[in-house]
């Protein structure tokens, strides 16, 4: 019954060797091994070659705005908290485009996974900088480098203590399909930071420059330990950490309303009787 | 009117309270309003207040009648007075009645005066309820239905607070009513009051989508829309509704369009600026075709303007919001029974069309507290977005599948196993991002086509007076009061009149008004914007060139006397 073949194969306008494809495998697996069926999920994406991903499996859809994809994602979860809603964009949609919704979604602890496709590039518009690109990165719209040290998704996270802080790394499938698991079952907001090599237009952070670096956390690592995360988060260099950097247990906004789809429930006429009076 | 025989006596009362924000001033408004409403008057308020919390000079006007009033009233016959202030920047608009209930500490004027002894009554705090006493007794309020009016506002939160006022409006009362025969009773008596509700345009518009079955409200707080989504959070809990203060609006308007998708009727409100953050996601709903209602209360602009005041300078905005071609209808409802039905039949709209719907208000309606008829709750019966037939459309589901009239059948993701996409690239019928240009042209004509039935829906302007008149009044949303009421003032002076209010001003179907345009000898067309927007539009939709306007621009709401004293100046 649950198997990826459900998901469905698709054509794709993505480059070929481009890291979304193994994301792509990552989250189909992941959805199986959470024995989720295609009419239970609910993609919801901005604009990017990442934000094209939802349309190459079987699911729900909202392909919406640049930058705008978790608010679209709050409203449908906080409508029909049934339906196990997953946000899939890249760097410049969510860090850049929609960064006071990144802040706000953390803050509300709403319960939906977020996939962040990170490339530290802008793609789809051929290869500008990104609010991940490291500084000096070089690009036709930043020919002398870029300028703006770069964002740290993951620490700011952390240091806002978000529900479920995640890194994963897109050549990592099974570890990376793990990752999503995880933050699927977690009943909050799940953020997992992706990198992956965008093959046209990012020279620097290649498949073997990001093979180098990223390494697992250690089995004895404590997700739990917010200030061992806040120096983890912020570890950029030779070493990468990947896997899930901080957790907590804080209630989800989902929680804290409660009750099914919200469009099934009938309008109490007793109720609004009662609110009519209050006007009298 | 009735004729009461007194020179006191008025059957129609304007009642000007003023103060400093921060002095309760809109409490003793609402008090004395809902006083009236219950005791079975008419009433029209108006408030005007700064963009501060505290201090400047904020009014809560009551024009009051014991038959219908429509429209507020410029010249002051009771000035209530919270501060010396009030006293000296309201005495030049006294009319004859012209009477002045102020402390006994503000001096100043040579105008009739009923000091109240405040200090001697309640400390500063209770000044307010110490004014509300004597406004009651020299309306000729029954005291007893003033002190439950005071009850009901603060007898459950803060007993001991409840208990000061009731005393203190005793006294007051007491000692206002003990000066009769000095001051008669300014109202005559209603015998038997009629049962009405008292709510402002903001409060219908939050009670119409709740009888509507809204499921889902987002919003950004900003003058004069926030009490919308404050009215609808009172409610929440007992009607099963989620209401969601966004991060900003462009999250409010995408987060209503997310709730809608997946079922929940939603609306998102705000003003100028903050729609203008939403234009994208206008666009969006219209692409996506999803259902959504937004409320444009308006205030005066470019930019930040006159926060807390009034104006109609967003018609062009709102029609055009939005990048690209896609159907819409827009909104103006001219009273709060109208803000009622109207936000109902938005609802309806968004709902059968699958797209964005609009509300536009302005600060004055959204704030103005009216008397109106219970709605019959049993009778209103809310929108279904959901049936149990719709599962029975095949798999695969084809969320935009070509049609007649454009509207594909919607359904609703996660509660059967058909998958639904939605997409603002331009799509396949099954939702999924295309660059074909034959589909895309398709696609355009199906979204336009959804323009033809909604034009079939459209509420035609409503015609008063006469049927070819010397002169005809043209109108949109809140002006409408003022608009009848100074045409039916000429009337009476032996000009024939007549007055068209439009509240629905998108699209314009000129079979519903171009006759009448077209009998009248003049034609003036009355908004409350610079530059004559409805004018405009009709201009270029039908060609008929409304030349003569009256326009109100300084932020003040348009009154009888505006436009009497406007058109005047034209003769």
């Amino acid at each position: 019954m649950f198997s990826t073949e459900e998901f469905g194969q698709y054509e794709t306008a993505w480059c070929p060797g481009c890291g979304n494809f193994s994301i792509l495998q990552a989250v189909k697996r992941a959805l199986v091994a959470c024995r989720l069926r295609p009419h239970q999920i609910l993609f919801v994406s901005g604009i990017g070659q990442a934000a094209k991903a939802p349309h190459y499996l079987n699911a729900n859809v909202f392909n919406g705005l640049h930058g705008r994809s978790l608010p679209v994602a709050t409203g449908a979860k906080l409508a029909n908290p049934d339906l196990t809603v997953i946000v899939e964009s890249g760097d410049g949609c969510i860090y850049g485009e929609g960064g006071n919704h990144f802040l706000a979604a953390i803050r509300r602890n709403i319960d939906i996974t977020m996939l962040v496709h990170d490339n530290q590039v802008y793609g789809l518009t051929k290869g500008q900088a990104s609010p991940t690109s490291d500084e000096g990165f070089t690009t036709k719209a930043q020919p002398e480098g870029a300028a703006s040290a770069p964002f740290n998704p993951i620490a700011v996270a952390v240091a806002m203590q978000a529900g479920f802080v995640a890194r994963g790394f897109a050549a990592m499938t099974d570890h990376l399909s793990g990752l999503i698991q995880q933050a699927i079952a977690y009943r909050g907001f799940g953020f997992i930071d992706v990198l992956q090599p965008c093959v046209s237009f990012n020279r620097v952070n290649t498949w073997d420059w990001y093979k180098e670096r990223c390494k697992p956390l250690p089995q004895e690592y404590d997700a739990m330990d917010w200030q061992t995360a806040m120096q983890v988060a912020r570890e950029w260099g030779d070493k990468i950490p990947v896997g899930i950097i901080y957790r907590n247990g804080r209630p989800s906004l989902g929680e804290r309303i409660g009750r099914g789809p919200l469009v099934v429930q009938d309008v109490d006429r007793r109720t609004m009787r009662k609110i009519m009076e209050g006007y009298g | 009117m009735v004729n009461h025989g007194d020179n006191k006596t008025r059957s129609i009362l304007n009642i000007l309270i003023g103060g400093e924000a921060g002095q309760g001033l809109v409490t003793v408004g609402q008090i004395l309003a809902k006083s009236l409403v219950r005791s079975g008057y008419s009433i029209v308020v108006t408030q005007s207040y700064q963009s501060r919390i505290r201090g400047g000079h904020n009014t809560f006007a009551i024009r009051v009648g014991v038959d219908e009033v429509i429209a507020p009233q410029e010249a002051v016959d009771l000035l209530v007075a919270l501060d010396a202030e009030t006293v000296k920047l309201h005495k030049e608009e006294m009319s004859s009645v012209g009477l002045i209930i102020a402390d006994e500490a503000f001096d100043g004027t040579d105008k009739a005066t009923l000091n109240i002894p405040t200090r001697r009554l309640a400390s500063d705090q209770y000044a307010n309820t110490a004014a509300l006493g004597a406004v009651a007794a020299v309306l000729g309020l029954d005291g007893q239905l003033v002190a439950r009016t005071v009850e009901d506002y603060f007898g459950k939160a803060h007993p001991e607070i409840a208990e000061e006022n009731r005393r203190v409006l005793e006294e007051s009362f007491r000692l206002a009513a003990g000066q009769a025969g000095i001051f008669e009773k300014l109202l005559p008596t209603v015998a038997h009051p009629p049962q009405r509700l008292m709510m402002n345009g903001n409060e219908a518009i939050a009670l119409g989508a709740i009888t509507a079955g809204v499921k889902f409200y987002s919003f950004y707080p900003m003058t004069p829309a926030t009490s919308i989504g404050l009215t609808l959070a009172a409610w929440a809990k007992d009607m099963g509704l989620v209401v969601e203060q966004a991060e900003d609006e462009i999250a409010a308007i995408n987060m209503s369009l997310g709730a809608s998708f997946a079922g929940a009727p939603s609306m998102v409100g705000t003003s100028g600026g903050g729609f203008a953050l939403m234009g994208e996601g206008v666009s969006l709903a219209a692409m996506t075709e999803t259902p959504v209602v937004i409320v444009v209360a308006q205030r005066p602009a470019p930019a930040t303007g006159l926060p807390t005041r009034t104006e109609q300078a967003d018609l062009e905005f709102v029609l055009h919001a939005g990048h690209g071609e896609f159907p819409r209808a827009i909104l103006s409802p001219g009273t709060v029974e109208g803000c009622f039905y109207l936000t109902r039949k938005a609802f309806e709209l968004a709902e059968k069309f699958q797209g964005p719907i609009f509300i536009m208000t302005d600060e004055f309606l959204a704030d103005s507290y009216r008397a109106v008829r219970p709605f019959e709750v049993e009778a209103l019966s809310p929108i279904q977005p959901w049936s149990l037939e719709k599962p029975s459309v095949s798999i695969p589901y084809c969320r935009y599948a070509i049609t007649d009239t454009g509207i594909s059948t919607r359904i609703l993701p996660g509660l059967t196993e058909h998958l639904i996409v939605a997409d603002s690239d331009e799509h396949t019928e099954d939702g999924h991002l295309t660059e074909d240009l034959l589909v895309r042209k398709r696609m355009v004509e199906k979204r336009l086509k959804k323009a033809e039935a909604i034009r079939a829906e459209v509420i035609p302007p409503q015609a008063r007076g006469e049927e070819k008149p010397d002169l005809l009044l043209l109108c949109w949303g809140s002006s409408e009061g003022a608009v009848v009421e100074a045409s039916s003032m000429m009337s009476s002076r032996g000009i024939r009149t007549a007055t068209l209010h439009f509240s629905q001003v998108w699209p314009l179907v000129s079979e519903h008004f171009m006759g009448r345009l077209q009998e009248a000898k003049e034609v003036v067309c009355v908004e409350g914007n610079a530059t004559g927007q409805l004018a405009r539009l009709i201009r270029r939709e039908t060609g008929f060139h409304i030349r003569n306007r009256v326009l109100r621009y300084d932020g003040l709401p348009i009154t009888p006397d505006f436009i009497l004293r406007e058109l005047n100046q034209e003769r």
